[in-house]
Order: structure tokens, then C-alpha cells, then sequence
């Protein structure tokens, strides 16, 4: 016996996520394993479709329109323009992001002080659009060295945005430690938690506005780095808000993301409440087949190695960062299925010498025939029963292309919907 | 010229491994657990920092980063550095294992370090030392009450008594002891037969199940202290179900698997229990029985914490063949659908406000409850998310701990109250502990659900 289910994702982040939720909504009976606990705590929380061409073109007003002129291998080539729209719809249809009304990308400042082309966003961190006129104060906190509000405002105004930027350094009120965490502050926000602002305790939400009104001179909206509250934000920036008379933003900011967390939240909610069921902690290592066929796979714990079966499997477990591509000296390989890599025979040709040359390992990943089943050197299927979705497939640059989560969701609903069509 | 630009003979894309490299041997004739193993491999991205309840509610706690990697790379370069006194304030959630997505093994970090600094640091006659080692040794004082079980019911809930031991000990008086039950869980088993008696029950039915009278179906039950002591109708449960499907049961000699006594640094005492727990399970593990816990924590130390701890005969072994019990039921059998076809009536027939243990996502068990049950007709079951709730065994009953036990847990209490349910569930016998201290409600373990589904 092992644990049974129609559909198998293996992976937790986006691309797992988006195939797990498109099976369920398609009625099949789901499992999503994860390893560790899902990495979209390291990214954004931003949406971004296509920012640049595989060229380096852009920032791209329409990504919808230039995923055509993209190469044959690209994974947005193979799901098609109705396929990434068919993905954007269900994605819009368990979140409350913004941007879904307009093919247009939308621009945001990044916590580095760039603009960045962006398909979907955030509630949060909508009042802090580059296009919107408005002058900004940006309020970088003292012990956050990753938000450096002066320089990222300097930034902004360097890259030409239509607006004023200005930005201060505040300590976050109430003498917390110097190197707190992103959640200490997230939490103190979202319960309103007493801090101690010259000897009388304040709560957190009017100790943080008190703090950051004096610097305001006339800008109608306030930007802070992503730290607003984990499970009510909107109640936070609404507090913020009012109490200064002005529209409260996010900043998007690196690891770890609370807007990454709180996406994190509301697609494993949306997956609960279609059915379907996940579990994390342990890798999957191996599996059973034979003929070009999964029967079932193996959890590793501590030594035992669990079955879990499935019908239908989709591969989502990242590429060379997130670990779903491994390599060596020998070579590039997928760990579980040992699916094929294509990769130079000498390891020296798999970079270049220039830090931003054309590197192929940015590449590394699975070819796949159009049902994103991944192929063998021969172009064989490898295996009828398993496609792969998000960062493990080849033939595209996400971080070149700032195509990273548009891939994920458009191929990871196409896997997850072709999956579910095929066990019923 | 900057540094950049300066030729230096070092060619970054020559291999490394030529006839000058000599491989550094880091840690020669060193057999002695340090901080060391995984240490390189954080590369400070800081999630697990976002995943420790502790760090959410507590200003002066660092984190788990600091606690792992960070004091490792100190300790080896300050000759003088000791272990911050902060790692007393980690609950041992094991929150940041889950989280690490380079697999990190921070948890064991934690253990190692804070059974360095307990062993090296603390002083033993300091009344935290004495109170935390009667804390971990919770056993020792459960086998004196459970002889007595109605007296140390009383007692230890008696007010005045209970304000001398949160003035004198430390141990907070916010809390309700748990009470002992009248008949422990193996004074019920061998009054019930013990291994024979269950033999023959499960060999019937094997036969009314229309498998093999003599198939080879058994399994060896750790029950742990708190089922023996205070909750027997669990182990009682886990013994019925898992005969209903055909498996003998034995009851090994056992003792405390370990976990207070990880938590609270007291390495030795936890060795001492592993010596025995390894040995009687190994041996049967031999002649092909499984190791079953009703407890996550349990089922943690034996998987994990026991191999990354110790080096004991057998320990590997016992590890790869330890199961928490709901998850071995699903593996080899149909519980699914043997769930999907039953009915629950009667005292069980309720809505769950079910609660995971933080120990039980490691396992990968954090949603098979709710997956189990939430087909089960004439019940419902809904997660009450994914906050920790803060008790984390003995941690919650420190007088100085209690507060902060109880900020970490409001999420938990929130959302339970937003359930439509008001009956909790959950393995953790702490965790249900305080489900109930925060709401009232009563708690159930999923044992005792499927015992009602499954058993005539």
C-alpha cells in the first residue's frame, strides 16, 4: 500500500502551488509534497509576467504581446498566450492582488531604488505605483540596512519617476533589539501591541504614525518597507493611514518576504478549500516505474523511505537554487527522476567570466514536449505520466527576463490542469 | 589600481585539485558533537528567524540563526566565547528545521548548544537547574503520583501549595496540573493480557478481515509518559484500532523518549532514556516489528533528534522503522477509505477545532488529520492554522515563560474560537494541554476519533 491520490505535486512554491490548485479546481483528488516549508517566503510577493525580452528589451509595456516573438523553447511558447491568460485568471481568482484589469505591466520601486515592470501586485503596495504623480516619503527604519530610505529615494528620482521622492530613517518605536525580526514588527502591528514611547505605553500602530509624522512635509502618501502586519495589513495601513492623513505603501523587500508569506497564506487557504491536501518536511528521493512510467514515489524520513502513488505527477521542485537541478563536476542532473539536463560536456563552458555575461547555467533546465512532459536526450518522453512546472524547466532566463513567477503559475496550471483531465 | 584589478597568480576557474591540494582535515580525532554539522550551509537568509514564535512575541531572543549557525562560527573563532544564556529561551518548537530551505539542521544546533551550556554554564544548584530538571524528568515525578493518583490530583492543583511552587520553583501558578488517571495505560494492558491477549485478538481480526490468520502484522507501541499517566484512553485507542486492522501489539519496556530533557539542555538524563528506549525497540525492530508512537513529540525523538544526538547500537535502525501511528495506518492500509465509508455516533459525533503540532510538520503530518476526518460522516474537522501553541512541553510552565507561552498562543486561541467547532484535537498531550488552559474546551486525540469510526 501507499498513500493514494489522483494527482502528485512535488513542490511547494508557486509553480507547485499553481498546478496543485488548478488539479483541485478541476476536481482531482491533489497531494502536494513539499519538502521545506514553501520558498515563497524568499520571493517579493510581486507578479511579474515579462519585464524584458529574452534580448534585454524593456521594460515591456505589454508582456502578453511579446511572449509570441519569444523562442520556440521558451516555457511561455509552449503554454501559449491563452494558457499564461487561463493561469492569470485562476491566480486572480484566489487573490486579492491588483493589476488583473489591464494587460499593461505596472512599475514599482523596488527596496534597492529601482523601477521595476511588475504584472501583478500586492493591495499593499498598490498607492506606491512609479506611474502615480504623487510625492513620496519613503521611511526606511534604522535597524533595517536592506531599506536605506535616503538612497533608494535618491535612486528613484535618478531613474526619472515622475515625482518627488524623499526619504528618512526612523527607529521603529519602542527600544526593540537592534537586529529584530521582520515578524516581531509584523506582529506588533497586527495586535496593536503595547511599546513604550517615553515612559508610558503606546500601542505600536499610533507610536509608529507619531513617529513618522514630523518628517512629513505636504507628500501624500508614505512608503515603508514590507513589514505592515502578516494576518490583518490592511487593518495596519488603514491605522497608519488615517492617523497621517495619507496612503501607506510597501515596499516589496528580499528575504524574508512578508508579502511572500502572506501569498504563501492565501494559495495554501485557496488549496484547502478546494480539496486539496498537502504536507510538508520531508524530500521526495526516489520513485518506482518501469516503461517509461511512475507508479510511485518515496519520502525520505529519517531512513524509511514512505510510498505515496499517484496517477498523474507534476515535478515543480525549482531549479538550481531552489535544488529541483543539482550538479557536479560530472555534470548537470534532476535528483528524483533523473530526467535529462542538457548541459555543455565541459564544465567551464557552463558560465561566463563576466558577472552579468551569458551564463548558461542561468538556463539549466528540463526540455518538455508540449504537455510539459519532460523529453530525454533523444527526445523521448521520459516518463508518460510526469510533467514539470516553474523554475526546473529550460529554455528561459527568469531573473534576465523577470519572468520568474509569471512561468511558475502559467505552466504550473497547465500541468495541473492537464494532470487532472487525464484521471477522468 | 583597486584590489579588483591587482594580478595575483590565482586563476578563479582552475580547478582546485591539482598535485598541490591537500584536502584540510577540519576536526582531526574529534568524535565529540559540536555546533559544527550544517553550519556551512546557512547562508543567513534569515527564514528561519520568521518561522520561530519565540522571535515573534519575545524582544530579547535572537533567533534561531543566532542560536545555530551564528554561535558556531563565534564559538570557533573566540577562544573564550560560551553559549549566550539565550538558548534557554528556544521552546525546541523545531519550527526552524521546517523552515531552512538550505536543510539546515538547526534543531540539533539548538540541542547541542543548550545541553553545553546547561552542562557547562548553569550552575546545579541554582533553582532553575533543579527546577528544570524535575520539569524534564516529568516521568519520575508522574510514576510516584500515578501510584497515588487521587491524592496528587489534589495536591497538586491545591492552591497554597501550588503559590509555594511558583514562589520557591518557578513553576507557574497560572496553570492546572493535569490530572493522573486511576488505572495507568500498562497497569490496563497487562490486566487486559498484554502481548497474548492481543495476539489472539488480532489473529481473529486477520480473520474476519479475510487476511491471513498468520500474516505477519505487529508492531510495538511507545506510548510514552503522558498516555500511561494521564490520557491512557489514547493508548487504549491506538491497542483497539490497530487490532481492528489485524496487528499484534506489544508494550516494550520503555521510558521518557527524551524531549523535555532536550529542551531543557539536560542531555544526559535524555541519554540515559534513549539507552533503554533504543535497546528494546531495536531488538524487536529485529524480529520485524515496527516502532508506533500516539505522540508526535515521541515519534520526533525517535526518528530524529535520537540519531542526530546519540550513537547507540541500533539507533538508525530504530529510527527508520519508527511510525507515528495514524500515518502508519495510512501507509499500509486503506484508512481513507475505510473513513470515507463509516459513520460516527454519540459522544465523538462533534465538530474539531483541530490544532498541528509544530512536531508533527517535520514528520509531514501536519494535515493528515484533517484530510482523514474531514470525510467522516457525523463529524467535522477544521484547522485552526498554523500558529505554535507556545507550551512546547515544559517551557510554558516556567513562571518566567508563562507570559510568553501565552502571547505565542493567542493566534491559536483566536482562531479556535473562530472555529465552528468547541472540541479541540490534536497528538501533542502538551499542546492539548494548553488548547484547553486558553479556551475550555475539551480536547481529543485522532486515536480516539478513529477508534469511534472504525471500532464495533
Amino acid at each position: 500500500m501507499a498513500i493514494e491520490s489522483e494527482v502528485l505535486v512535488i513542490g511547494g512554491g508557486l509553480a507547485g502551488l499553481s498546478s496543485a490548485l488548478a488539479a483541485a479546481r478541476a476536481g482531482a483528488d491533489v497531494r502536494l509534497l513539499s519538502y521545506k516549508q514553501s520558498t515563497l517566503q524568499n520571493a517579493s510577493g510581486l507578479v511579474d509576467l515579462l519585464g524584458y525580452t529574452h534580448e534585454g528589451d524593456g521594460p515591456l509595456t505589454d508582456p502578453y504581446d511579446a511572449i509570441p516573438d519569444l523562442p520556440e523553447e521558451h516555457p511561455y511558447r509552449t503554454v501559449g498566450v491563452d494558457g499564461v491568460r487561463e493561469a492569470m485568471a485562476m491566480f486572480d481568482d484566489v487573490t486579492d492582488y491588483r493589476g488583473g484589469h489591464t494587460d499593461t505591466n505596472a512599475l514599482l520601486p523596488t527596496h534597492g531604488g529601482t523601477v521595476k515592470p511588475t504584472a501583478r501586485y500586492p493591495k499593499g503596495a498598490a498607492a506606491g505605483l512609479a506611474s502615480d504623480d504623487r510625492d513620496v516619503l519613503l521611511v526606511g527604519l534604522g535597524s533595517m540596512v536592506d531599506f536605506d530610505a535616503p538612497h533608494v529615494a535618491a535612486h528613484l528620482e535618478a531613474a526619472g519617476v515622475p515625482f518627488d521622492a524623499r526619504g528618512v530613517t526612523i527607529e521603529f518605536p519602542g527600544d526593540l533589539r537592534a537586529d529584530a525580526k521582520v515578524t516581531r514588527y509584523a506582529k506588533l502591528l497586527d495586535t496593536n501591541g503595547e511599546v513604550a514611547v517615553d515612559g508610558r505605553m503606546v500601542g505600536a500602530r499610533d507610536a509608529l504614525a507619531d513617529t513618522i509624522e514630523p518628517h512629513l512635509d505636504g507628500e501624500e502618501r508614505v512608503g515603508l518597507p514590507a513589514i505592515l502586519g502578516d494576518d490583518h495589513p490592511g487593518a495596519v495601513r488603514a491605522a497608519l493611514g488615517d492617523h497621517l492623513g495619507v496612503d501607506v505603501f510597501e515596499v516589496p523587500m528580499g528575504p524574508p518576504s512578508l508579502p511572500g508569506l502572506r501569498l504563501e497564506d492565501t494559495l495554501f487557504e485557496a488549496l484547502d478549500e478546494a480539496g486539496g491536501n498537502f504536507e510538508t518536511g520531508n524530500p521526495v528521493v526516489d520513485y518506482a516505474g518501469e516503461d517509461g512510467h511512475i507508479e510511485e514515489v518515496y519520502i525520505e524520513k529519517t531512513g524509511a523511505k514512505i510510498p505515496v502513488s499517484g496517477d498523474q505527477y507534476v515535478l515543480a521542485t525549482g531549479g538550481l537554487v531552489g535544488k529541483g537541478v543539482e550538479s557536479d563536476r560530472e555534470g548537470v542532473y534532476e535528483p528524483i527522476f533523473d530526467c535529462h539536463v542538457p548541459h555543455a560536456e565541459d564544465r567551464y563552458d557552463w558560465f561566463d567570466l563576466e558577472v552579468f555575461g551569458d551564463h548558461q547555467f542561468a538556463r539549466f533546465g528540463l526540455p518538455t514536449d508540449e504537455q510539459l512532459r519532460p523529453l530525454t536526450a533523444d527526445d523521448d518522453v521520459e516518463f508518460d505520466n510526469l510533467r514539470a512546472a516553474g523554475s526546473i524547466l529550460g529554455g528561459y532566463d527568469f531573473a534576465a527576463e523577470k519572468s520568474g513567477s509569471g512561468v511558475s503559475i502559467a505552466t504550473g496550471h497547465a500541468a495541473g490542469t492537464t494532470a487532472a483531465q487525464e484521471v477522468q | 589600481m583597486s584590489d579588483a584589478e591587482s594580478s595575483t597568480e590565482f586563476d578563479p576557474t582552475a580547478p582546485n585539485t591539482g598535485e598541490d591540494f591537500e584536502p584540510v582535515d577540519v576536526f582531526p580525532d574529534s568524535d565529540d558533537f559540536d555546533l559544527r554539522p550544517g553550519a556551512d550551509s546557512c547562508y543567513k537568509c534569515s527564514t528561519c528567524d520568521t518561522n520561530c514564535p519565540v522571535a515573534e512575541v519575545d524582544d530579547d531572543f535572537p533567533g534561531p540563526k543566532f542560536q545555530g549557525p551564528e554561535q558556531w562560527r563565534l564559538k570557533q573563532n573566540e577562544d573564550d566565547y560560551t553559549i549566550d544564556d539565550s538558548i534557554t529561551d528556544c521552546s525546541n518548537c523545531m519550527r526552524c528545521d521546517n523552515a531552512c530551505p538550505s536543510g539546515v539542521p538547526l534543531s540539533q544546533m539548538h540541542n547541542t548548544a543548550r545541553g553545553e551550556y546547561v552542562s557547562e554554564q548553569m550552575s546545579k544548584f541554582s533553582v532553575e537547574y533543579v527546577r528544570n530538571r524535575i520539569l524534564a524528568n516529568y516521568r519520575t515525578s508522574a510514576t510516584i503520583a500515578s501510584k497515588v493518583p487521587r491524592l496528587a490530583n489534589f495536591a497538586m492543583n491545591f492552591g497554597p501549595a501550588r503559590w509555594v511552587m511558583e514562589k520557591t520553583m518557578g513553576i507557574t501558578s497560572e496553570r492546572e496540573f493535569p490530572a493522573f488517571a486511576k488505572q495507568t495505560f500498562r497497569e490496563w494492558w497487562s490486566a487486559r493480557g498484554g502481548a497474548a491477549a492481543s495476539n489472539e485478538n488480532a489473529q481473529q481480526a486477520r480473520e474476519a478481515r479475510g487476511e491471513d490468520r498468520d500474516a505477519d502484522k505487529k508492531v510495538a507501541y511507545f506510548h510514552g509518559c503522558y498516555s500511561n499517566y494521564n490520557t491512557p484512553e489514547v493508548g487504549k485507542a491506538m491497542v483497539r484500532v490497530f487490532e481492528e486492522y489485524g496487528y499484534e501489539v506489544v508494550v516494550p519496556e520503555q521510558r521518557c523518549s527524551g524531549t523535555p530533557m532536550f529542551a531543557n539542555g539536560m542531555l544526559d538524563d535524555a541519554r540515559r532514556g534513549a539507552e533503554v528506549n533504543v535497546s528494546s525497540m531495536a531488538d524487536l525492530i529485529e524480529e520485524g516489528y515496527d516502532a508506533i508512537a500516539s505522540c508526535t513529540s515521541c515519534s520526533m525523538a525517535l526518528r530524529q533528534e535520537y540519531p542526530e544526538l546519540f550513537d547507540i547500537d541500533g539507533i538508525d535502525e530504530v529510527a527508520a522503522n519508527t511510525f507515528e501511528s495514524v500515518e502508519y495506518l495510512r501507509i499500509n492500509e486503506d484508512l481513507k477509505g475505510d473513513l470515507q465509508a463509516a459513520e460516527v455516533e454519540g459522544d465523538l459525533a462533534r465538530e474539531f477545532a483541530y490544532h498541528a503540532p509544530c512536531h508533527a510538520r517535520n514528520q509531514g503530518l501536519e494535515h493528515q488529520s484533517v484530510e482523514l476526518f474531514r470525510e467522516l460522516d457525523g463529524t467535522g474537522i477544521e484547522d485552526v492554522g498554523e500558529s505554535c501553541s507556545g507550551i512546547s512541553g515544559t517551557y510554558g510552565w516556567k513562571a518566567e515563560k508563562y507570559e510568553k507561552s501565552m502571547a505565542i498562543a493567542d493566534d491559536m486561541f483566536d482562531h479556535m474560537d473562530d472555529a465552528s467547532g468547541d472540541t479541540g484535537m490534536t497528538e501533542c498531550p502538551t499542546c492539548a494541554m494548553q488548547m484547553e488552559h486558553g479556551t475550555g474546551y475539551d480536547i481529543r486525540h485522532p486515536l480516539e476519533l478513529l477508534e469511534a469510526a472504525l471500532v464495533e
